[in-house]
């Protein structure tokens, strides 16, 4: 066991975090009912990804890969800058993906006053099964024979700007 | 938050020196670390700081969301624009060689140019994604803090 | 200057999409975010007809970004197969922007409709990166492009379970586009480029290596998911379900094809078909699960009550044909799986146009709602029937076309328990599309959703009659499509050209 860690863990120590927060995330992501949640397992999970890019590029006693003049910039071993730009991509892509995501559940907050995808599609079986399908019908009716309605006085092709707002 | 002297105070003298900083990272970028996203960000923080400290309605008035809209899509128009001018001047999409008659030149322009670009869309949408969160679920009235 | 510009046409089908997104934005009103779209969407679809054209004579167009030489800039590579799912996405996107504007008018509000047309065009433009890009880390940031817009399309969807569809997708969407990462990550491990044909020459020694092999893994689980194949379809029929009928229209028709060419791109032109199907064995288990695809999709499909819901299972039953023509790793395997690509386009846009045409109509469309209409839509109803034909494998419809030419594949190597299993599937089919027809036509509406009769608008016929002729012209002149479609094959197989 010791020769297992002194051997295995200090080259690959970074790759062995990877693993546990790449886990970590994804459990999270699989596990947790709350929405908010399975945004942080999703973020925990893909920052574990950008360590692994990160890592990859790395050369022991390597530094930034900033080019320097003079002596220094001679001996300097530089890490491998590739990765790096790539991770900066895909960071780019997860804050976008963060973003929607947040914003899906602050609308959804609104839409069903809860968080808790358990709850969420109960509310909508609920109310699938219930009266207000037929209160619904009836509102898609009135809106069907308004729009027959306007089709009626025009062909058609302008109709869309009488159109009831959903 | 109006009653915070110290904070309105630090604030007012903390948000022109991160607007001038990413500024420098915007336009330094091509020589040392830092370009489009990375000044986005740092210009887009200024924002929410004034946002955090004066409130949102009067940020909103300093940059209206419609603002930032146009800004958003003119960023990736000059990205792209950059790309198409290339095209134009006999080149493939974004060879920066064809933007002035020296290439090391146009290497430079182009690099300005499409960080620019980035740069103006990363500022806009980080501060429009704020704007979004930040106005939802309140009473317009209501204290913000 | 219009020469050079026939020289820039595959980064010009990319770029054009992007720039005119913000254009759209920037105009905030929906008739000229409609006009740009379907300006830009008729000329990069005429664009890819070009290059089509190109690559039947010259076999392969490529174009080196910023012009840096490969394998150190980023690569446009188009050859025969990627030419004809550049053709299927831009043509769907052509349609689908004559269809949009009434359907979408009808569903959303009308400030929003602008960011539906500017989402529409960002997501073709991932697409049509995705097909044309010959980098490999350049196809997750397109992935992740029209994983995006099409997230935030759904979520425009007009009911409140929208939302949550969107929010389920984009997790699962998320995790799949990860994985991708990772595995293209392993790959860039192993050989140090991102090109896809400089890592596929650098793989030959190392192929057999746990790192490379843990890559495959990894890309083939990403994209499997991005694809809808069996056991990591769940996200797909609420997406299809509950999103704005031009969006079903679109994303139906091409997003899970796209996914399927980048999983064939990588197993064939990155690993290499002996590294996928000899010593792992990705034909196998990739076999089973189309199998287990195309009967558990078409059974779910008889037991829905919402049509687009039916459509959206039978799609997961369909990309169990298109995987099982792929997992075979023939010629003729692969010519089947493209040209059900591309039939499956064609069947399912026709059918989701008919269904939203339906639903612009009723603003609902459960079986039950439909009652009755075949009557008073006689030419989206006959549409439907048309599709649904097609769907089946009727003689004379591009469905029979691609189902015969996957059975021949399938015969040459005597797979008959498989051939045996698509018989079901179809038979299984018939069972579903009869549920709509006979609701369709046999019966009466409900009590208080009898309507007048009259058509869905002029457009959104068009648009789904052409689709309509184009399987009937399929079907007819099969010949024409197939020969292109082996060429496209052999081409992907490295031999005959």
């Amino acid at each position: 066991m010791q020769m297992l860690l002194t051997e295995t863990m200090p080259g690959l120590f970074n790759y062995w975090i990877v693993i546990v927060l790449m886990m970590i995330g994804f459990y999270t992501v699989i596990a947790h009912d709350n929405l908010v949640k399975k945004i942080i397992g999703l973020n925990i999970f893909q920052t574990s990804v950008f360590i692994f890019y990160i890592s990859m590029g790395q050369i022991t006693g390597s530094t930034a890969p900033i080019l320097m003049h003079g002596a220094a910039g001679q001996q300097a071993v530089y890490a491998h800058p590739l990765p790096q730009v790539l991770i900066l991509t895909a960071i780019v892509v997860g804050l976008s993906t963060t973003a929607l995501a947040l914003a899906l559940v602050v609308r959804i907050h609104e839409a069903y006053g809860s968080i808790e995808e358990d709850d969420i599609l109960a509310a909508d079986y609920q109310r699938g099964t219930q009266e207000s399908q037929k209160e619904q019908e009836r509102m898609a009716r009135a809106r069907a024979a308004e729009r027959h309605a306007s089709r009626d006085a025009d062909d058609g092709r302008e109709q869309d700007e009488d159109a009831p707002d959903s | 938050m109006q009653e915070h002297t110290v904070l309105r105070i630090i604030a007012k003298l903390l948000i022109a020196p991160i607007i001038i900083f990413a500024l420098y990272v915007q336009f330094h970028g091509d020589y040392s670390p830092g370009g489009g996203f990375q000044a986005g960000v740092i210009l887009a923080s200024a924002l929410i700081l004034h946002a955090l400290v004066f409130g949102v309605q009067a940020t909103r008035r300093a940059v209206p969301p419609a603002v930032l809209r146009v800004t958003a899509s003119l960023g990736v128009l000059i990205y792209a624009g950059t790309g198409v001018i290339c095209m134009l001047r006999g080149g493939a999409f974004l060879d920066y060689d064809y933007l002035a008659h020296n290439p090391v030149h146009g290497q430079h322009y182009g690099l300005l140019l499409v960080e620019f670009g980035v740069g103006m869309t990363v500022a806009s949408v980080v501060t429009a994604i704020f704007y979004v969160f930040a106005g939802r679920g309140r009473q317009p009235g209501e204290h913000e803090d | 200057m219009i020469v050079q510009l026939f020289h820039q046409m595959p980064v010009l089908v990319v770029i054009l999409p992007l720039m005119a997104a913000p254009l759209c934005v920037i105009a905030h009103r929906a008739l000229p975010a409609w006009l740009i779209h379907t300006a830009v969407s008729w000329v990069v679809f005429g664009i890819s007809f070009l290059l089509f054209v190109e690559t039947r004579v010259a076999g392969r167009v490529v174009y080196a970004l910023g012009g840096w030489a490969p394998p150190f800039g980023i690569e446009l590579v188009i050859d025969r197969f990627s030419a004809i799912v550049l053709l299927l996405v831009t043509g769907m996107s052509a349609l689908t922007s004559l269809y949009a504007r009434a359907s979408i008018a009808a569903e959303l509000p009308r400030e929003r409709a602008y960011l539906v047309y500017a989402a529409m065009l960002l997501c073709l433009c991932g697409l049509v990166g995705m097909t044309v890009t010959g980098d490999a880390f350049n196809l997750f940031v397109f992935l992740e492009v029209s994983s995006l817009a099409s997230y935030s399309l759904i979520a425009m969807g007009p009911s409140r379970r929208a939302l949550l569809s969107s929010f389920q997708y984009l997790i699962m969407g998320t995790v799949g586009g990860t994985f991708l990462l990772i595995g293209i990550g392993f790959l860039y491990v192993m050989t140090g480029t991102l090109n896809m044909a400089d890592i596929a020459q650098r793989l030959q020694g190392v192929a057999h290596t746990h790192t490379v092999e843990a890559g495959l893994a990894f890309i083939v689980v990403g994209l499997s998911l991005k694809a809808a194949l069996f056991p990591l379809h769940a996200w797909l029929p609420n997406a299809y379900t509950y999103a704005p009928s031009s969006v079903s229209v679109f994303i139906a028709a091409t997003s899970t094809k796209v996914a399927v060419y980048a999983l064939i791109r990588f197993v064939f032109t990155v690993f290499g078909a002996d590294l996928a199907f000899d010593s792992l064995p990705l034909g196998d288990v990739l076999i089973v699960l189309s199998v287990a695809a195309m009967l558990s999709g078409s059974l779910a499909a008889i037991f829905q009550t919402d049509v687009k819901r039916l459509l959206a299972w039978s799609s997961v039953a369909q990309m169990g044909y298109i995987v099982l023509g792929f997992a075979l790793a023939t010629g003729a395997g692969l010519t089947a799986a493209l040209t059900h690509m591309v039939n499956h386009g064609l069947i399912k846009g026709a059918l989701f146009m008919a269904v939203g045409a339906m639903f612009w109509r009723m603003q609902a469309c459960s079986i039950n709602d439909i009652a009755g209409l075949g009557k008073r839509m006689p030419w989206t109803c006959a549409a439907f029937v048309v599709g649904g034909l097609s769907l089946i494998g009727f003689p004379g419809t591009a469905g029979f076309i691609s189902k015969w030419v996957l059975l021949q594949a399938l015969m040459v190597d005597h797979h008959w328990l498989l051939a045996a299993a698509i018989l079901v599937s179809s038979l299984l089919a018939v069972i579903y599309i009869g549920r709509v027809v006979e609701s369709l036509y046999f019966r009466e509406p409900a009590e208080g959703r009898k309507v007048a009769r009259g058509e869905a608008p002029a457009l959104m016929l068009v648009a789904t009659w052409t689709l309509v002729a184009l399987n009937i012209a399929v079907g007819l002149f099969g010949a024409a499509e197939v020969d292109a479609t082996r060429q496209a094959a052999m081409s992907l197989l490295g031999v005959g050209q």
